[in-house]
């Protein structure tokens, strides 16, 4: 290195110098001076370094055709986008103009493929914003990653990620269910005997906590970490922060399971009589209470991709549900036995489904197919799948964490496994964090799953920093932007499709949503006329003449249309005569 | 002298007429009588004929008897004028003349509320003054050069012509840029497309003509192409003497070229011929004479035209308009409407620099070439014809020359286009001195000339940027595939169910079984597959789905009518054949192919009040408005430019100001002033074909 360095100061040296000149004006006269210049600068380079001779020989050649001095970009334009990330967010195909289109509709296509690419391109561009990538636990040769202990894992790594393994000994009031606010930084936990508390797990920082002196059978946060429903003995409750009781709604009653649907603003609701609820938490209203005719619903699930609740029965189908429709949208028969627990990933694609026959089932949502199932020798009685598609399942007393179960290959062993001490109750991935959180009977045990949370997060929707005054925008923002519960159905983007249903199909609906028909016609109501000719008799008299009207309308029309059809039956057979008719005919009177 | 006499007097007369009643007592004229009261003047009241006139001129002996003879005629015809049109007649005729006139003036604008109309975005007041950089002098009023250093520094840019303040243009090449708009050049290409559709006409037209054999016909149509020329040219004696100045001096020219050459004086090969046989022959000798004469003819000086054949062609020929022959200078291929000769409308330009002297020297010598390629080939054809060339043929040959003309001037055009623009790079280093100012030009920015240009740009970059990967559906495809076997309705739901699962290996088995639990568990898995009544449960009830989706067959038998009733009697068959009404089927169920999903048939008439029911106007299906509608317009799917871009609000008003109604100069003068910034390569592009004109 040492060697090298006089012939770098060399040439900087010579850099420098070509810095010096002065720009070059047009009126000048063009470099004859700047040649003899730079003579001596090229036997300097000759003596130095090849490369930097080869250099300074190429910019005087290109002096020397009298090219211009300005530097040329070498990446004209600009970067390119890797096809990769502008797959990322290409929405539905491109649309071909037809040919001999009009030209409006040439331009209105081009305008619209125009806007669409410029948005996608841009989005990939943008894409460079989310840098966070996920990793994973590696073992090392014939090492299993299951057997390494959370204990070890928590030494390893640093100190505050350290800490997010930690066990919570509550065995008075268990077993627990659980649930993590949206932003992941508040943890809602629930014993079955009225134990309530929320805290900022993070840090520790116990928010409230409370026994509600009743059953508490689930327990759920609602659209911010300020409110929280718990479905107890009889009824739903929702207390605040604070752990103050805001609302009793008594019309919700036996509710075993919770779902949030958080963009609808909706909480819905499954209780042990078979009806399924729904509350939206914004005006506070019941939208829909439908009855299932399925028994006791203790097991649910919602799509986050359509919003669509998904409810696990005794007799081991699974149904899908919307608000907006009084029967089940889908019912698939999945285990022979109860379902026991479900879980929906993140994209809306799969479900993973266990039941009492102790299989686990994968499958495919979109085109209601099983991918593949496996056979657990416990069974598995809670599921929850993370936002990397990492699956949890408890099995007894012990927790296991499967990889790639989202696919066409079924698993055969672990991710990850951890033993707990009671009967798991709760499981739920905590979002953007790579946490698992397990409510079982002896309190509750929050622990570290590699690569489980989603590394980047949305700010303008999801932001687990941000500040009350962030909160409180986000809040308005967010009910401006609600959905409305109309929209939910097993397709999201039903809304951007033209509706193809045909008028009468409409007009029964219309009828069906109003309880009368708006384009019936008016009954025949005769006018009051004067000097005793409004009569009863003569007002009797005026109907029976209308009477039969559109009947008589109707009939007309009938025959109208039979005598038409035999004038053309009668031509048809007169055509034919006539083909029959031989060449003398012509002279025949 | 007469003349003007006599519309003084008619003016007189109608004067006259007009206040007939007018007292004329007051005018004092001297007269015979001289009243002592009052001023007198004879014959009052009286109207002057114009034939009390006109006796008296007969008399006078200083008025030409031509005059004399005129106004005589006058008084002796009886012709009466012709009565005017009726006012419904005029006034339609007005009415037709003012719609062409209107409809003209109207569909001007017709182009300018297109474009707006497509407009993605309309600012008002409609001619802002651009917000970018201005120059100097428009920002510093008063600024005056003092040092004398700096007086000669501008002298010498301002004599150069070089963009002093306005780092963008020059004046030539703003100068160029008011010559011609976008409009005007627009229209202009029209006007040469429709020309040179004219020329093709003209063309097929002369080569049908040429191809008639007949002699007669050409010598009447000689005929009376020349006496067309001449009435022309009297015409043009009255109404464009400097026209027929030039054709005169053409005639001249001719003349002059007929008396050089030998070509009429029995002196060519065909001649001699011919004069060997005029001994013999009558008809050889008079086709001599007839060459002579024709000789006799074009050697005369005249003060009336003689008859040319090539002129009258011409003349015929001439009724397309002269620019079609212009052969197209234009050196960016990427404007085809930038054609025509734009140099005659731009008299500012100045420096006619040796390059288009050079440039029309090697047209001429292209037609020369041309021709002479023309003539070998017609020679060649005449030898293979082996026929003599007579007279006429000559002529004809003059006539598919004009023709030929126009066939190698536009083979010319397309030659040049290339030719001129690599002229264009090689003045470009030759020039000196004079053309200094030019090649000081092509030292500044390096400039993106064409749209072109940039698009070999972009082509740059895209290959890298759409490089088609395959991979994409890989993983939805995964997902969606199934089992082979699984596809009919056949395969039994059991098996499905039943199917081999994979135990999974675990880490911790539980240790230790309660006893009390396994005994639950043992009891839980009883009742589960206490009957394996699930499966035919859920098979029978989506049968049932399916049974309520079927359409109901609507039974209007009525038992008894026509036969007998009773308990117990059905009734017959033709009654039940005819009376049961089947509706058509429906479409197949979506599970009809899943034995173990039911899916609801319903249709969710919940979204449909916020879907469009009706395809909205350019779109022809539902296909293309959906696919139109796919990307949204969130900030929650979009970056926030987009989001911008994608909700720009159609009109743009600023607040306060007055928005003036547009104004014609507006729209077309001032569109370049508009989109300047917008289109700057453009721009740059026609700068540097109007300095190639100019040079």
């Amino acid at each position: 290195m040492a060697a090298v360095t006089p012939e770098v100061l060399t040439s900087t040296h010579v850099e420098k110098m070509k810095k010096k000149k002065l720009p070059k004006r047009y009126w000048e006269e063009t470099e004859k001076t700047d040649q003899s210049q730079r003579r001596p600068e090229e036997e300097q380079g000759k003596a130095g370094q090849n490369q930097n001779k080869s250099t300074v020989k190429e910019k005087s050649l290109k002096r020397k055709n009298g090219e211009s001095l300005e530097k040329k970009d070498p990446f004209p334009g600009e970067a390119p986008i890797p096809q990769k990330q502008l797959q990322k967010f290409q929405r539905g195909k491109k649309c071909k103009v037809p040919a001999g289109a009009r030209e409006r509709l040439k331009e209105a296509i081009a305008i619209s493929e125009a806007m669409s690419e410029h948005a996608q391109k841009q989005a990939a561009r943008y894409d460079l914003l989310l840098p966070e990538d996920a990793g994973f636990l590696e073992g090392d040769e014939d090492e299993d990653t299951n057997t390494i202990s959370q204990a070890d894992i928590a030494d390893a790594v640093d100190i505050t990620s350290g800490s997010k393994y930690f066990n919570l000994h509550l065995s008075q009031f268990g077993p627990y269910r659980l649930d993590y606010s949206r932003t992941g930084r508040n943890l809602l936990v629930g014993g079955k005997k009225g134990h309530v508390a929320c805290i900022d797990w993070q840090t520790k920082d116990l928010k409230c906590e409370m026994n509600v002196m009743e059953t508490v059978n689930d327990v759920k946060w609602l659209h911010t970490e300020a409110m929280f429903a718990v479905a107890q003995k009889r009824w739903l409750y929702i207390y605040d922060s604070k752990g103050v009781e805001l609302h009793c709604v008594k019309k919700f009653n036996d509710v075993l399971r919770m779902q949030f649907l958080p963009y609808h603003f909706l909480l819905a609701t499954a209780s042990a009589t078979g009806f399924l609820q729904y509350l939206d938490v914004s005006i506070g209203k019941e939208v829909a209470a439908i009855c299932t005719k399925m028994g006791r619903l203790d097991v649910m699930a919602q799509n986050p991709h359509n919003a669509v609740i998904h409810l696990g029965h005794p007799n081991g189908t699974v149904s899908l549900w919307s608000p907006n429709q009084k029967e089940s949208l889908v019912k698939m028969l999945c285990h022979r036995g109860a379902v026991r627990s479900l879980a929906v990933d993140k994209t809306g694609t799969y479900m993973v489904t266990s039941g009492l026959d102790r299989k686990l089932k994968v499958y495919d949502i979109r085109a209601f197919k099983p991918l593949h199932s496996c056979f657990l020798p416990a069974g598995a009685s809670c599921l929850s799948l993370s936002q990397r598609g990492l699956l949890s399942a408890a099995t007894g007393e012990i927790v296991q964490v499967y990889q790639n179960v989202l696919g066409s290959n079924p698993v055969s062993k672990p991710y990850m496994a951890h033993r707990l001490r009671g009967q798991i109750w709760g499981l739920a991935y905590c979002p953007f964090e790579d946490v698992l959180g397990i409510g079982h009977g002896e309190g509750f045990t929050s622990m570290i799953v590699p690569g489980a949370g989603e590394p980047n997060f949305d700010a303008l929707d999801t932001n687990p920093y941000r500040s009350h005054k962030q909160r409180q925008e986000w809040e308005v923002k967010a009910l401006l932007e609600k959905v409305q519960p109309e929209l939910i159905g097993l397709d999201p983007g039903q809304l951007s499709k033209v509706d193809q249903a045909s008028f009468e199909q409409r007009h029964k609906e219309q009828i069906e949503a109003l309880g009368f028909d708006p384009l019936a016609k008016d009954k025949f109501k005769p006018k009051t006329k004067k000097k005793g000719r409004s009569s009863a008799g003569a007002i009797e008299k005026r109907k029976r003449k209308v009477a039969h009207e559109d009947q008589r309308d109707e009939i007309r029309q009938s025959v109208q249309e039979r005598t038409e059809r035999e004038k053309e039956l009668k031509e048809k057979s007169n055509e034919k005569k006539l083909g029959n008719k031989s060449t003398l005919d012509r002279f025949r009177k | 002298m007469q003349n003007e006499n006599l519309v003084q007097i008619s003016f007189f007369n109608q004067l006259m007429l007009v206040h007939p009643r007018k007292k004329q007592n007051e005018r004092s004229e001297a007269s015979v009588q001289v009243s002592e009261y009052f001023v007198n003047a004879e014959g009052t009241g009286d109207k002057v004929n114009l034939s009390d006139l006109l006796g008296t001129v007969e008399k006078t002996s200083g008025a030409s008897n031509k005059t004399k003879k005129q106004l005589r005629n006058l008084q002796s015809s009886k012709e009466t004028l012709e009565l005017p049109l009726n006012k419904q007649q005029t006034e339609k005729i007005q009415r037709g003349i003012a719609y062409e006139k209107t409809t003209a003036e109207v569909s001007c604008w017709k182009n300018i509320i297109l474009q707006n109309q497509k407009a993605e975005q309309m600012v008002f007041p409609l001619n802002q003054e651009s917000s970018g950089p201005k120059r100097v002098e428009q920002v510093v009023a008063g600024w005056k050069v003092q040092t004398p250093l700096e007086q000669e520094i501008f002298r010498l840019l301002h004599g150069s012509r070089q963009p002093v303040n306005d780092p963008v243009l020059t004046p030539v090449e703003e100068q160029s840029l008011k010559a011609m708009s976008l409009e005007e050049a627009k229209i202009r290409r029209a006007e040469l497309q429709k020309a040179r559709a004219l020329q093709s006409y003209y063309e097929a037209k002369a080569k049908r003509e040429k191809k008639i054999k007949s002699k007669k016909y050409h010598k009447v149509q000689n005929k009376a192409k020349r006496k067309d020329f001449l009435k022309q040219f009297d015409e043009m004696v009255k109404t464009n003497p400097e026209g027929a100045l030039e054709e005169l001096k053409k005639m001249e020219l001719s003349r002059m070229e007929e008396r050089m050459s030998l070509k009429h004086q029995n002196s060519g090969k065909w001649a001699k011929s011919k004069a060997i046989m005029a001994k013999y022959d009558d008809s050889a000798r008079k086709a001599m004479q007839e060459q002579l004469q024709m000789n006799k003819d074009l050697t005369q000086k005249m003060v009336v035209p003689s008859d040319d054949e090539h002129e009258s062609i011409e003349e015929g020929l001439e009724t397309v308009p002269d620019f079609v022959n212009d052969p197209e200078t234009v050196i960016d291929p990427v404007n085809p409407w930038m054609r025509g000769q734009l140099t005659h409308e731009e008299p500012e330009v100045s420096c006619v620099t040796a390059e288009e002297v050079q440039t029309a020297e090697e047209e001429n010598e292209e037609e020369e070439i041309i021709g002479e390629f023309e003539r070998k080939r017609k020679l060649r054809q005449a030898d293979e014809e082996d026929l003599i060339p007579t007279e006429e043929e000559q002529e004809e040959e003059d006539e598919e020359e004009d023709v030929s003309e126009f066939n190698t001037l536009f083979r010319l055009m397309r030659s040049e286009k290339t030719r001129e623009g690599s002229n264009q790079t090689r003045g470009g280093l030759n020039t000196a001195g004079e053309e200094d100012e030019e090649g000081l030009l092509s030292e500044g920015q390096i400039r993106v000339r064409s749209i072109e240009d940039l698009e070999v740009l972009d082509e740059v970059v895209e290959p890298r940027a759409i490089e088609e990967p395959s991979a994409p559906q890989t993983a939805a495809a995964e997902a969606t595939s199934e089992p082979p076997h699984k596809k009919k309705r056949e395969i039994n739901l059991k098996e499905v169910l039943t199917k081999e699962a994979k135990a999974v290996r675990l880490p911790f088995l539980p240790t230790v079984v309660d006893e009390e639990e396994r005994d639950e568990q043992i009891s839980i898995i009883k009742e589960a597959f206490a009957g394996d009544d699930v499966i035919s449960d859920f098979i029978k009830d989506k049968s049932r789905q399916e049974a309520a989706g079927r359409p109901a067959v609507v039974d209007l038998t009525l038992p008894g009518w026509g036969e007998w009733g009773g308990v117990g009697l059905k009734p017959p068959r033709w009654k039940r054949k005819r009376f049961r009404i089947k509706t058509a089927p429906p479409p197949p169920r979506q599970d009809q192919k899943l034995p173990d999903v039911i899916i609801s048939e319903k249709r969710t008439a919940s979204v449909a009040s916020h879907q469009v029911s009706q395809l909205p106007f350019p779109f022809q299906n539902t296909a293309q408005f959906e696919s139109s509608i796919r990307t949204p317009i969130g900030s929650t799917w979009n970056t926030q430019t987009v989001v911008k871009n994608m909700t720009k609000p159609k009109v743009v008003t600023k607040l306060g100001a007055i928005i003036e109604p547009m104004v014609k100069e507006d729209f077309i003068k001032s569109y370049y002033t508009l989109v300047t910034l917008k289109k700057y390569c453009y721009i740059s592009c026609l700068c540097s074909w109007y300095c190639g004109v100019a040079c």
